[in-house]
Order: C-alpha cells, then structure tokens, then sequence
C-alpha cells in the first residue's frame, strides 16, 4: 500500500498572491505630513552589552496606519519593537543611542514616564499571555491600573474593547470565566482587546499570528485591518504574505540595519535594493 | 523477541518500578496514622480537647493548654515568620543575580539544613538566656527562624515558574515593575505560596527540640506568650517519656490531635485561599 500517498496535505489558507496587496487599494494613501507621523525614529542604535542589535535606523512610521517590519531571524525587528515602549530595559546591558519620538516626545528622556508610555503604546506578543483571570479582569486590568475610566464605565469600556478585538460575540456570556479558557485565537484577540482596554495611540504587534492556525489568523489579519482606522499600528512578521496583506507601509530590516522603507505596493513589488528582492521573492532568511 | 515487545516490556517494568517506589513512599504515612488512629483514639473525648492535664496519678484531663499554646506559638511565628520568607523569596526570585540575593539563597539553604535543635539553643542564648525565663516569645521565635528559609525558597522556586510573558504582558500594559511583581507574579503564584506556607507551618508544628529550649513547657491553661507554655509535641514529648501506661496511652492521643490540627488549619487556610481570591488565584 502506498501509504505515503494519503497524508494530508495542510490546504494553506487563501492568500492573494504576492506581490499585489489586495487591500491596498481600500485605504486612500494619506498625505504625508509631520503631523501624520506617529513614530519618528532617528538614527536609532541599540546594543546589548558589547553586540550591536540596530544600527543607525531611521525613518516614519505614518499615524492611523499599519506598518510592517520585516526581515530575517535574528534581524532585530523585534528589538525595535521593544525599544519603543523601552520593554528591552528589563534587559541588563541595553544601550540606546539615537531617538525615537512617540507624538513628538523621545521615548528614550530621563523624564519619560514609563507608565504613562506603555499607557499611550500597547503591546501584543507572539505567544498569547493572557493573565491567568477572568475575561473582563483581563480587559479591565490597564483601564483600572491608569484609571482611564471611573468604575462604573468599565463593563462598557470592556465590552467596547472586546467588539474591536471581535471577539465580544464569543464570549459576552462568559466574561467571568477564566481567560486560558479560551483557544489561542481567543486569546491572542483577547489581549488585543486587552492592549485597546488602555486606549493607546499605538498598538506594537510581535508577530501577533506565529501561534495561531490560519483561521485565527485571517481573523486577526481582519482586525488588524479594522484598527488601523484608530490606532497606529507596528507589525513585525515573518509572514510576507501578512505583510502584503496588511500593511500600508513595510520595513525591510537585515542585520540590524534598515535596507529598506516604503509603501508596501512599492517595497513588494519594486523594491529598490537587491537585498530586499532576495528576501521577498525567498531567495534567503 | 520482537523490538516493540521489549520495549513494552521495559516500559511496564519502569511504570511497575515507580508505583513501587510509591507505594514504599506512603508506607511509612499510613502505618503511622493508622498507629495514631488505634492507639489513640481511645482516648479521645471532648473532655480531652476542653480540660488542662489531670494531676499525676489521676485519670482523665485533656491537653487543652497545649492546643492554645502550638495555636499562639505558631500563629505568632507566622506573623515574624511568613513576611519575612515570602518578601524574601520575592526579592530573589526578581533579583535573581544580585549579589543580596546570592547571599540570601546560599544562607537559607543552610539554614534548612541546620538541626532544629540548634535554633533552639540559638534562640535560648538570644531570648531565654537574656529575659532569664522562658517564655513563649522564645518559642515563637525559634519557629519562625525555622521557617523563614523554607518559605522563602518555596516562595523563590514557585516565582520562578512564571512564564517570563506574563510578566511583560504587565509591564507593557505599563505596570511599573513593584506592581507587576505584586499584582501579577505574586497572584499568579499565589495558591503555590499557601502552600509553601503551609508546609512550613506544618513542619513548625511538629516540632519540639527548639521549644524544649524555649517555651519549655507547663501543664497549665495560659495565654501569655511571655511564659512558659504547653505546646503539643512538648506534651507528646512528655507522656511519652513518662513511666505510667496512662501517660503513654495519653501520647498517642496528642499525636493525633497534632495531626488533626494541623490538618484543620492546612484546610481551612487553602478555603480561605479560595474564598478571598477566586478560582483563578
């Protein structure tokens, strides 16, 4: 019998091809003003201890949009990311050396309120990490840290959240129930919401669907997709697909060095260096 | 003999191994409490729980004075002893490379490896041997001095086992890091420092070298921890030297109430533990 025959083949989930985002065409290209930038990043460097990480990094990250970060393991995308709401500091030995200004105010100032930064930036991980707790806990708990909202608000604040994050339909008639509950594709929209409970300006998103399978990610691809009307939002993926799907704009990082910065139209389909042609078309990472 | 066969063979024999070694594991349990139960509970009545002893030669009395006295003397060395152990199994497991925390996890390793006997005497040169009586305090503190390095390490192992995104899930919600450590790590392992605690305050429970030094002991009701006092292994320890069949039989019965108090306070701890903080704490 010719077994090996009959293994199932894993359908991948329907992608349009690359390189023509599909959704590209759905967000009229805003004008490109200083006021429009969320994040400005000015020959940005990191170290930790005595190793280079990011090397002289510089560029916009445009406001009520999704920008991706893309590159090779080990690039230094996801160090960037943490650099921006400064979660690398709980790593002894980080250096950093340049800017990086949120709204126009370095993140990196000795007056810089911690608090009130992750407050304004919020931050979903690879791996969803709810808190082991009940749903609404889960949601209510930056609101209630930072006091956005008086008590009475929040079953409203954490219903709006979980409507954003689409996943308030799952689970209104369990909020009380434990958040590890959930399957991962919950979890990961349930710290989404988590992360909107603080009403940030900026949403950071570490390869947010590594953890999921296809059907969970398509559905936070689409939130994704809906956020950017309010928030701004960071997206490092290992993903081109995701990228050319989601974002507006695309960084091409390579060994800590930004090669490339555009629109994604232009990044995926004529990009400029020959490095970031490799990688997009597979050719290496 | 064919390959899967043997290897079933061999993972029957391993799991058969370990039930074995179980089963030699709890041996010892059950044949104490079953001891405990068929010497004792004979002796066992209301009386026994509500009376001070009997003067010798006379039957009946209880051990009354001795509950009150193990029931102050570990509640008080819970009260010096937890704080103390749970704060500092926090710093280390959050420090974990500071040169404190280095220090402070070598001595607690020591000191759980220190014979009780010798807390005893070192609490006797600190308390007794200045105040010049013995008193209850000095058992108290002897206690806590036993428990503080066990709660701290459990503390310290169970902190240890939070998974390092929980923590930054905190921080990036903009947790600052006292917050995070108290909100988030401390309740998540919660249940796991109760135990911890619990553990401890049944080991302190049971012991009688380091009272024999300080509390030293006496057959009447008090609740001044400023003199001596009964506590039940001192009492155990007692009847259980004493020449008098009656003393002996009087042994076992205290055992068992050690045993039953200790699973009463293990008991309702864990449902107050659940009561105050929920099913997820």
């Amino acid at each position: 019998m010719t077994s090996t025959l009959e293994i199932p083949v894993m359908t991948p989930p329907p992608t349009p091809p690359i390189p023509v985002p599909s959704r590209l065409g759905q967000s009229p290209v805003k004008p490109r003003t200083e006021a429009n930038y969320a994040i400005v990043v000015k020959d940005f460097s990191f170290h930790f201890g005595a190793r280079q990480i990011l090397d002289g990094l510089s560029f916009e990250v445009p406001r009520r949009a999704v920008t991706a970060i893309i590159g090779p393991s080990g690039c230094g995308k996801s160090t960037f990311l943490r650099s921006i709401n400064r979660l690398n500091d709980l790593t002894p030995g980080s250096v950093y050396a340049g800017e990086v200004l949120v709204d126009g105010t370095s993140v990196f100032a000795p007056a810089t309120d911690l608090v009130a930064l992750r407050q304004r930036v919020g931050m979903v991980f690879q791996r969803p990490n709810p808190f082991p707790k009940s749903i609404f806990d889960n949601v209510a708990y930056g609101p209630v840290l930072n006091a956005l909202v008086p008590k009475r608000d929040l079953p409203d604040l954490v219903e709006r959240c979980l409507r954003a994050a689409a996943l308030w339909d799952e689970v209104k008639d369990r909020l009380e129930d434990s958040a590890l509950g959930l399957s991962g594709g919950q979890q990961q929209r349930l710290c989404i919401a988590r992360a909107l409970g603080n009403q940030p300006e900026v949403l950071l998103m570490d390869e947010p669907c590594s953890a999921l399978d296809p059907i969970a990610t398509q559905k936070v691809e689409e939130l994704i997709f809906e956020l950017k009307q309010n928030y701004t939002i960071v997206i490092v993926t290992h993903n081109m697909q995701q990228a050319a799907r989601v974002s507006d704009c695309t960084g091409f990082f390579d060994r800590g060095i930004l090669m490339e910065f555009g629109d994604t139209q232009q990044i995926f389909t004529a990009p400029k260096q020959e490095r970031t042609e490799a990688y997009i078309t597979g050719r290496f990472g | 003999m064919n390959r899967r066969v043997l290897r079933r063979w061999i993972s029957n024999f391993m799991v058969g191994t370990m039930i074995f070694a179980v089963l030699i594991a709890v041996l010892p349990l059950v044949l104490i409490l079953a001891t405990l139960l068929v010497k004792g509970v004979s002796s066992l009545n209301l009386a026994f729980f509500l009376k001070t002893p009997a003067p010798a030669g006379e039957s009946g009395g209880g051990v009354a004075h001795a509950i009150i006295g193990t029931l102050m003397m570990v509640g008080a060395a819970c009260l010096i002893g937890l704080p103390i152990g749970i704060g500092a199994g926090i710093f280390s497991a959050e420090y974990p490379s500071s040169r404190l925390a280095t220090i402070t996890r070598f001595i607690s390793d020591v000191m759980n490896g220190t014979p009780s006997i010798v807390v005893g005497v070192f609490a006797w040169t600190l308390i007794v041997a200045r105040q010049k009586h013995f008193s209850g305090y000095a058992g108290s503190a002897a206690l806590a001095m036993l428990m503080i390095p066990m709660v701290m390490r459990t503390t310290e192992e169970m902190i240890k086992l939070v998974p390092h995104s929980l923590r930054e899930a905190a921080l990036a919600l903009g947790y600052p890091r006292w917050r995070t450590s108290l909100a988030v790590v401390v309740r998540t392992t919660l249940p796991g420092i109760v135990t911890g605690s619990l553990l401890a305050v049944a080991r302190v429970s049971g012991e009688t070298a380091p009272l024999l030094f300080t509390a030293l002991g006496s057959q009447f009701m008090g609740t001044n921890l400023n003199q001596p006092m009964g506590a039940l292994p001192l009492t155990v320890y007692t009847y259980a030297n004493g020449p008098y069949e009656d003393w002996h039989r009087l042994a076992w019965a205290t055992a068992l109430v050690l045993i039953l108090v200790v699973f009463v306070l293990s008991l309702s701890a864990r449902i107050a533990t659940r009561r105050i903080f929920g099913r997820y704490g």
